[in-house]
C-alpha cells in the first residue's frame, strides 16, 4: 500500500525541487518513491535512476539511516513515518 | 613492553578493548579498537606505511635518495601518518587537504613538515582528490600513492587489522567501521569473512555528501576504485548513516568507560548500537568496533564540553571522517 513518506534532498538536487530540502511523495517501496519523485521533479531524471530503472551509482538512498543497496535495493518496501534519504557518494578519508 | 628501534615498528598491533558496558542489549558485547594508539595516532599509519613500503619494493621510491616527492589527497588521518613515514624516511610530502578539516590535522601534518596543497572546502574530500589527480597528471616526477585506488591500503588490514582482531576475539561475530577509502572493511572484513563466513561486516558513514555543497551534480560523484574493483558492495553486509549529534552523543559515552576517541569512532560506536538492537531472538553478538582515532584531533569541535547543539551544527561544516 502506498504511503506519505518525507524525503531529504540533498544541497545538490534542491534546485530541481524549486529550493526545497525535504519534499513529501507516496510510494510503497523505494523504487515508487524515486520513479514519483522524477515524476514530481523531471530535472532529477537521469540523477537517481539509470535509463534501464536502476539506480544511479553515485546516489545512496537511505531509509531511515540505512543504506537500501544492502537492504533490498529498489524493493526495500517504505511505510508510514519511514524517512528517506538520498546523499551523493562523495570520498571520505 | 619490548624495545623498538624505530617509531615506525610501532604501528600496528593496536589494543582491543571491551566496552561491553555501553551496549543496550545484553546479548550484544561490545569491543573497541584502538587505533588511536599508532603513532601517528590513528588508524591510517598503518596504510600509509604499507603503501610506501610497496613503493619502495617496487622501485618507484627508492630509501635514502634525496629530493624525492610525494602527493597525496587526504581529509587529515593518511596525510597525517604519511607525514610521520615520510619524515622518519627522509621523503618530501605534498597533501591536499580540504580547507575545512579541523585545525588541529594542519597542526599535525606541520609537526611532521609535510607540505599543504589546499582545496576547496565545499568540494570536500572529493576536491583534495581532485586537485590531487591534476597535480599528478602535470608532475609525473611526484609519486602518487593514491591511497583510494592503491591495494596496499585494504591489504596492510588484511595483513594486519584483521588477523589481530581474529588473534583478540575469534568470536566475533560483527565488525563495524567508518567508510572513508574504504580500505579498513574491504581488508580487514574479507580476512574475517575468510575466517568465519558468517561475520558480518557493517560500514558506517558520516552524511558527507550533504554539505559536499560544490557538486554540480550527482555525475561528480566518487566511489573508491578500490572499493568497486574489490567487490566492496558484495562484501559489506549493511552501510548506515549516522549524523554529527549522535556521534557526538557516543563520544560522551566513550569518555564513560575512558576511552577518548574521535567523532568517526563515535559514528562507528552508534552503527554498533543499531547493530546490537537488531539481534534476533537468543542471537548472541561480539561486535568489534574500529576506533579509527583518538580525540586529540576534535578537541577544538568541543564535542566532549560544549552545547551538543552547537557541537552539532559547527561539526556539520567540518570534515571528521
Amino acid at each position: 500500500m502506498a504511503v506519505a513518506v518525507d524525503v531529504r534532498l540533498p544541497t545538490v538536487l534542491r534546485p530541481q525541487a524549486g529550493g526545497q530540502s525535504t519534499v513529501t511523495v507516496k510510494g510503497s517501496t523505494i523504487g515508487d518513491v524515486l520513479r514519483e519523485l522524477v515524476s514530481e521533479f523531471p530535472g532529477m531524471s537521469g540523477q537517481l535512476l539509470n535509463e534501464d530503472g536502476s539506480l544511479h551509482r553515485f546516489v545512496n538512498v537511505y531509509v531511515n539511516d540505512d543504506d537500501v543497496r544492502y537492504l533490498e535495493s529498489l524493493d526495500t518496501p517504505v511505510k508510514e513515518g519511514d524517512e528517506v534519504s538520498l546523499l551523493p557518494a562523495v570520498a571520505g578519508g | 613492553m619490548a624495545l623498538h628501534r624505530s617509531s615506525l615498528d610501532l604501528i600496528g598491533d593496536t589494543p582491543l578493548v571491551e566496552v561491553s558496558e555501553l551496549s543496550s542489549n545484553p546479548a550484544a558485547r561490545l569491543f573497541v579498537k584502538l587505533e588511536g594508539q599508532n603513532p601517528g595516532g590513528s588508524v591510517k599509519d598503518r596504510v600509509a606505511l604499507a603503501m610506501v613500503e610497496d613503493a619502495e619494493k617496487a622501485g618507484v621510491l627508492r630509501p635514502g635518495e634525496p629530493g624525492q616527492v610525494l602527493l597525496e589527497p587526504s581529509s587529515g588521518n593518511t596525510g597525517i601518518g604519511l607525514a610521520l613515514v615520510c619524515r622518519v624516511k627522509g621523503y618530501h610530502l605534498k597533501v591536499v587537504l580540504p580547507e575545512s578539516v579541523s585545525p588541529e590535522r594542519r597542526q599535525l601534518l606541520g609537526v611532521w613538515g609535510a607540505e599543504i596543497i589546499e582545496s576547496p572546502g565545499s568540494e570536500g574530500s572529493n576536491g583534495a582528490v581532485r586537485v590531487a589527480q591534476a597535480l599528478a597528471a602535470v608532475h609525473p616526477e611526484w609519486v602518487f600513492l593514491y591511497q583510494y585506488a592503491n591495494p596496499a591500503n585494504p591489504r596492510a588490514h588484511y595483513s594486519q587489522t584483521g588477523p589481530e582482531i581474529w588473534r583478540d576475539c575469534p568470536e566475533v561475530t560483527h565488525l563495524v567501521a567508518g567508510l572513508g577509502t574504504t580500505g579498513t572493511l574491504l581488508g580487514a572484513g574479507r580476512y574475517l569473512k575468510e575466517r568465519n563466513p558468517a561475520v558480518q561486516v557493517w560500514a558506517v558513514e558520516p552524511p558527507a555528501g550533504e554539505i559536499v555543497d560544490g557538486l554540480r551534480s550527482l555525475d561528480e560523484g566518487y566511489i573508491p576504485p578500490i572499493f568497486e574493483e574489490l567487490g566492496g558492495s558484495e562484501l559489506l553486509d549493511r552501510k548506515t548513516v549516522v549524523r554529527p549529534r549522535e556521534s557526538i552523543e557516543w563520544v560522551r559515552r566513550l569518555a564513560d568507560v575512558g576511552i577518548f576517541a574521535g567523532l568517526s569512532t563515535g559514528a562507528a560506536m552508534a552503527g554498533a548500537a543499531r547493530c546490537a538492537t537488531q539481534l534476533g531472538d537468543g542471537e548472541q553478538a561480539a561486535i568489534v568496533v574500529i576506533s579509527a582515532d583518538g580525540g586529540w584531533k576534535y578537541l577544538s569541535s568541543g564535542a566532549w564540553t560544549g552545547d551538543i547543539d552547537d557541537v552539532a551544527e559547527r561539526a556539520r561544516s567540518t570534515i571528521y571522517f
